[in-house]
């Protein structure tokens, strides 16, 4: 790797020609916390980084719509201390401030986190439960997609070649609604998630669920979209019958695998126990709004 | 030989240059390119914290930037820590209060505690816990630096 | 050889003015300015970067290695191999040693080194070592000890015959059976009302140590050998650098850095030979520091165990028998040390019968190194789950049990050793009494005690005091400082002296000017290194009174010491002012010679250490995931010469502990590699994990010791699993009896426990 090329582009424009036009294997440089510790570990080699920082778009959050933009390179620290995303998306920062240490938060992004493709990743769940837009930018033009369309398998994405996620949007929070993220890890930080759970619901104004989104991370290729969970929420308040019957359909829904974090049969059970309690926490955010 | 990138950068508060390749890291080149090996490596792979500095004021694992990158920001290690005689209140307390051991971890550990205290002066014994959770220390079982953190932020509050 | 101060003149009712106290320690200011320097952290000019090639396989015959691609890359200054290590015979202490760091017939395990080259730039190192072509013969591979056991598993060594069977004469891979007995065990089982019989386990692990080794070796023109390195043994590693390198000893100069964390597994070396025989070829200074991925799969970690613990009691309590099988695996060569296990399980209760037998296993994986009380901690797991279960079996509260059965004086102990003044009792006592103790258990949570016990270590070990003209003092001292001994020790030179402690300043030694030390181990630094510095000022304040007495015209014995200047030894020697000594090394020093005092000792009268352990628990009982809420460690250091240093050790072997028993472990796949080999997979305690960790000192002094002190750095880790354990048994209504005790396996016991409910 003595000939690694190094790019620092200004334009969106410009990453997406460098990327497009890359010979050999090229990748996205954001926070760097996942692309610069494979290539230590020599998990990846490429012939070209473009490092996509000095690009105002990706580094910046706006107030869109009553909603936000979150460029995919700002670090974690960044959308940690934003006040109104706190009190709007509370179940987004919970997953973020789960990457990681506190050193990692300083560079890791959510555009990383998701474009590295790992079904464990902990902001994922909570973006995909809040139905967070992606914006891409590609040789081709600009294109959106929902959140959960760009993981395809684990280290893999939808996303072409030449192409960049340059932000995310997501809408402004509805009245009587909440979202949380939790996950289950051995230690209390520093882990990769055995099971992440996202939940983001809304009430009508006697307390009944009106919707649900219900993600899981780390059980499957992807993170899953679970839409048996969700029916599960809906129309109940959330009772202890539906509880159970949403934390059956999350375990239901997973399709994990034996590694050195966790057995297939322990983050099936897992599963069920933390969707109970990731959707009692939203409800609770759901009550205060 | 091979590519190599120049790089221009602040240390410290001293205007520093190097040249280096563009996978080395900023934690290689502050070892090896300038020499100043307070800034440890435990793991280079971002899970252990002796590498910790600070990158325009953000606490940052120096093993997970790439020296480029670091390309007209300023940087602070530990050598940078003292200033001349004076230690500050942080490294006072870990020596009074035991706050290490063996001292590989120290470094990253007095940066991190530093950067807490710059936004939190007056921080629980619970955030201090969790701020540091990116810190691995093997020797003191954690007590002795959280009592540090706590004496030297009371210092710093003067109260 | 003098192995122990004639008059320790330890005194309990002396005023100590600076023993006992917890002065900053001089080694600390560099370390807080980052000023420290440790294996990695040395730069020479012309200095090249080493890297090792390591075989991906846990077993293959090396049929060759071809380097010559690797040797013509531009920036290549040398590649070694196996041919550039002299040949030694297998199945010698010197054989495996050799082998261990650069791998002869065969590679036996997953990142065993094959071959390494030494390069202008870490990039230029590790293209070389791709163009390295290595012809492997793969061969079945076995990793679970129970597994190599068995009459069918793939050989590691053709040579080994199990030692202490007799009539051994297939190769096997069970290294030594080892029968430790005393008393009758059987007869002892009949008396007994109550019996306890489990079986347990424990995963291999790793110190984890966050200071990687790291080396630079230098070599001359005329063959001069020099090796900076951190370990904790820098005369050892000279002498086996010797024996396996074949160079005279004094043809190397070991020179110890700083060392971040060793606790056992610094006492081998890795890198150091092949730095050396790069630094040979290449003509030019070589560094080798390990990466975290090389330290977890080629490093020593520790023994895995199975073993098999049963003890009988009568209904008064008095346990009337104890018997114990155990496994070691040892990794690819032996060398567990563990012969510790059967002789401290049950050392500190007052057992008459005892019967154990242990085998050390090889397998498939890095050969095993000490962590702290090298194979012990591992089965007071298993041993400690007995005694609580015994003790509510019989309706008695758990340090009640251990009170009645508790050693004490004059006991004679399985290895053969009369204890003297010990204390058990005492620090049992302290922990009952203690506030952890007394408050209630909070409600969901789960409390459990467990004891510990380590014989502590004397041993080989030399120093040197040397008196300034101005009166302040230099100590060179030999046993590596894995801690902050170097303080206590300069503590302990004052006090003898009379002189503030920041008169004191102590280097650590580089092999050239001090006699043999002995490892760092055993607990041995403090106590031993102390007895040596000890001697060495008494013998400076001989010569002291000598010059005085000069000074003055009178006898030499007319003159004493006494906190810190020579007084006439009586009225009727004369009226002369007391000489400090500052006074008489300017006086003296330049007519009649340097004042100093040096001492070669095989340090013995070591006094053997307890602790007792108390955790409060909380399960969750939907996850499996345990949380330690309150841990206090109760421990007999003899004499406290540094409090902060002492509850230091106290806190760190417990949090160490806290790993072991909760997450660490090593994960091995299917193909025999190593599958968690970063600190991310392998579970250590980060700071959010553990509360503020209580410590309790108790002193029964060791009067054998000038100052009573009793070393302290291994027990604390001893009781700790053992006594977590005990704690979630209390949570979730079984005691797990596997290591560790991560939340899956909680969840299944928590499961089972609630099926057996209904």
């Amino acid at each position: 790797m003595t000939d690694l090329r190094y790019e620092a582009p200004a334009t969106l424009q410009a990453a997406v020609a460098l990327l497009a036009g890359a010979t050999g294997p090229a990748r996205v440089l954001a926070g760097g916390t996942d692309v610069i510790v494979q290539m230590e570990t020599d998990l990846i080699e490429p012939a070209l980084l473009v490092d996509i920082k000095k690009i105002p778009e990706v580094r910046q959050i706006t107030a869109e719509n009553g909603g936000f933009r979150i460029g995919a390179a700002v670090p974690g620290m960044e959308i940690m201390s934003h006040a109104a995303l706190n009190k709007a998306w509370p179940g987004v920062i919970d997953g973020v401030k789960l990457i990681g240490s506190i050193q990692v938060r300083g560079r890791a992004s959510i555009g990383g986190n998701l474009c590295n493709g790992s079904p464990a990743a902990d902001s994922v769940p909570a973006l995909i439960a809040a139905g967070a837009i992606a914006r891409i930018i590609g040789p081709n033009g600009t294109r959106e997609a929902p959140v959960e369309a760009i993981p395809v398998g684990p280290g893999k994405t939808s996303l072409q070649k030449g192409e960049i996620i340059a932000s995310f949007f997501l809408p402004a929070r509805p009245a009587n609604s909440g979202d949380a993220y939790q996950r289950f890890t051995p230690r209390t930080e520093m882990d990769i998630a055995v099971v992440g759970v996202g939940v983001n619901l809304m009430l009508d104004a006697g307390g009944t669920c009106t919707a649900a989104r219900v993600a899981l991370g780390a059980v499957a290729p992807t993170v899953l979209l679970v839409k048996e969970a969700a029916d599960a929420l809906i129309g109940s308040r959330l009772d202890e019958a539906a509880l159970d019957k949403l934390a059956q359909a999350a375990s239901a829904a997973c399709r994990p695998i034996d590694d050195k974090r966790g057995t297939k049969e322990y983050r099936i059970k897992v599963a069920g126990v933390l969707a109970k309690r990731t959707a009692q926490q939203a409800l609770e955010r759901a009550r205060t709004k | 030989m091979s590519k190599k990138y120049h790089v221009t950068t602040t240390i410290n508060g001293d205007d520093t240059e190097f040249l280096c390749e563009a996978q080395q890291t900023l934690l290689d080149v502050l070892r090896d390119e300038l020499m100043l090996s307070g800034t440890k490596e435990g793991c280079a792979t971002g899970d252990c914290g002796a590498c910790t500095v600070t990158v325009d004021g953000t606490m940052v694992c120096s093993c997970l930037v790439l020296a480029v990158e670091v390309e007209g920001t300023k940087v602070e290690t530990i050598e940078g820590m003292a200033k001349g005689d004076t230690l500050h209140p942080l490294q006072q307390k870990f020596l009074e209060l035991n706050g290490l051991q063996c001292g590989i971890c120290t470094p990253g550990i007095l940066i991190a505690a530093k950067a807490l205290l710059e936004r939190n002066p007056d921080p629980t014994e619970t955030e201090i816990r969790y701020w540091l959770a990116g810190n691995l220390c093997r020797c003191t079982g954690y007590d002795k630096i959280v009592r540090s953190v706590q004496a030297a932020a009371k210092e710093m509050r003067g109260a | 050889m003098a192995t122990i101060l004639e008059k320790s003149g330890f005194n309990p009712d002396k005023k100590l003015k600076i023993v006992g106290t917890s002065p900053v320690k001089h080694d600390g200011i560099d370390k807080v300015t980052g000023r420290a320097k440790f294996g990695a952290d040395l730069y020479l000019p012309g200095m090249l970067v080493g890297k090792i090639l390591r075989s991906p396989h846990p077993h293959a015959r090396i049929k060759s290695i071809d380097i010559s691609a690797a040797e013509k890359l531009p920036g290549v200054k040398a590649v070694v191999t196996r041919a550039d290590f002299p040949e030694i015979k297998a199945g010698t202490p010197d054989g495996d040693m050799t082998r261990n760091a650069m791998a002869r017939e065969k590679a036996l395990y997953d990142g065993h080194p094959v071959a390494a080259v030494a390069a202008t730039s870490e990039s230029i190192a590790k293209a070389a070592l791709k163009l390295i072509k290595v012809d492997y013969e793969i061969l079945p591979h076995v990793i679970d000890p129970v597994e190599a056991m068995k009459p069918t598993a793939p050989i590691l060594h053709e040579h080994v015959r199990t030692k202490g069977v007799k009539g051994a004469d297939q190769p096997t891979n069970v290294i030594e059976r080892l029968d430790l007995a005393m008393g009758d065990a059987d007869a002892g089982f009949k008396e007994a009302d109550v019996i306890v019989e489990h079986e347990y386990d424990t995963k291999p692990m790793h110190q984890g140590y966050i200071e990687p080794q790291g080396c630079v070796a230098t070599c001359t023109e005329d063959g001069q050998i020099e090796l900076w390195c951190c370990t904790q043994a820098p005369w050892v590693f000279r002498d086996r650098l010797s024996n396996i390198l074949k160079i005279e000893a004094a043809k190397i100069r070991v020179q110890q850095s700083e060392m971040g964390g060793g606790f056992g597994g610094k006492t081998g070396f890795y890198g150091e030979p092949v730095a050396i025989q790069l630094a040979r070829k290449a003509k030019r200074p070589v560094k080798i520091a390990l990466t975290r991925n090389e330290v977890f799969r080629a490093t020593g970690p520790v023994s895995g165990t199975k073993s098999r613990i049963k003890i009988g009691a009568k209904k008064d309590g008095t346990i009337t028998a104890a018997e114990a099988e155990l496994a070691f695996q040892t990794g690819a060569f032996t060398g567990s040390m563990f012969i510790n296990a059967p002789q401290a399980m049950f050392t500190r209760y007052n057992l008459k019968n005892v019967k154990t037998v242990s085998y050390e296993v090889v397998s498939n994986r890095p050969k095993v190194n000490s962590f702290r009380a090298p194979c012990v901690p591992q089965v007071v797991f298993g041993v400690e789950g007995v005694i609580d279960e015994l003790a509510r079996k019989i309706g008695m509260d758990p340090i009640d049990f251990r009170l009645k059965n508790a050693a004490t004086e004059g006991y004679k102990t399985i290895y053969g050793e009369t204890f003297g003044p010990i204390g058990f009792v005492e620090t049992l006592k302290a922990a009952k009494a203690c506030d952890h103790y007394t408050s209630p258990v909070p409600p969901g949570q789960g409390r459990g005690v467990a004891a510990g016990f380590w014989f502590n270590r004397g041993g080989e070990t030399t120093g040197t005091l040397n008196i300034a003209i101005d009166g302040s003092v230099t100590l060179i001292l030999g046993t590596s400082d894995v801690a902050g001994s170097r303080i206590s020790i300069s503590m302990m030179a004052a006090e003898e002296l009379g002189i503030p402690v920041d008169k004191v300043r102590a280097i650590m030694a580089d092999t050239h000017s001090l006699g043999f030390n002995r490892v760092t181990a055993g607990s041995r630094t403090t106590f031993s290194t102390g007895m040596v510095i000890v001697d060495s000022a008494r013998k400076a304040i001989a010569e002291l009174c000598k010059r005085a007495a000069g000074l003055w015209g009178v006898p030499d014995d007319a003159v004493t010491f006494e906190d810190g200047y020579c007084k006439p030894a009586g009225a009727n020697v004369g009226t002369f002012e007391p000489l400090s000594i500052a006074q008489i090394a300017a006086k003296t020093m330049a007519t009649h010679g340097a004042i100093a005092g040096h001492s070669e000792m095989n340090v013995t009268g070591a006094g053997p250490g307890f602790g007792l352990h108390i955790v409060d628990v909380e399960v969750d009982q939907e996850t499996g995931r345990a949380d330690i809420k309150r841990y206090t460690v109760v421990e007999d250091a003899g004499k406290a010469i540094h409090p902060l240093q002492v509850e230091g050790q106290y806190q760190g072997g417990a949090v160490q502990g806290i790993g072991w028993a909760l997450n660490e472990e090593y994960y091995y796949g299917e193909d025999g590699r190593l599958q968690n080999p970063s600190f991310l997979d392998y579970r250590m305690p980060v700071a959010s994990d553990v509360p503020m960790i209580g410590t309790e000192i108790v002193e029964v002094p060791n009067p054998r010791h000038p100052y009573g002190l009793r070393g302290v750095g291994e027990v604390p880790v001893v009781p700790t699993m053992a006594a977590i354990a005990n704690a979630i048994g209390q949570c979730i209504g079984v005691r797990p009896s596997s290591l560790p005790m991560s939340p899956p396996k909680l969840l299944k016991l928590i499961e089972e426990a609630r099926a057996k409910r209904g």
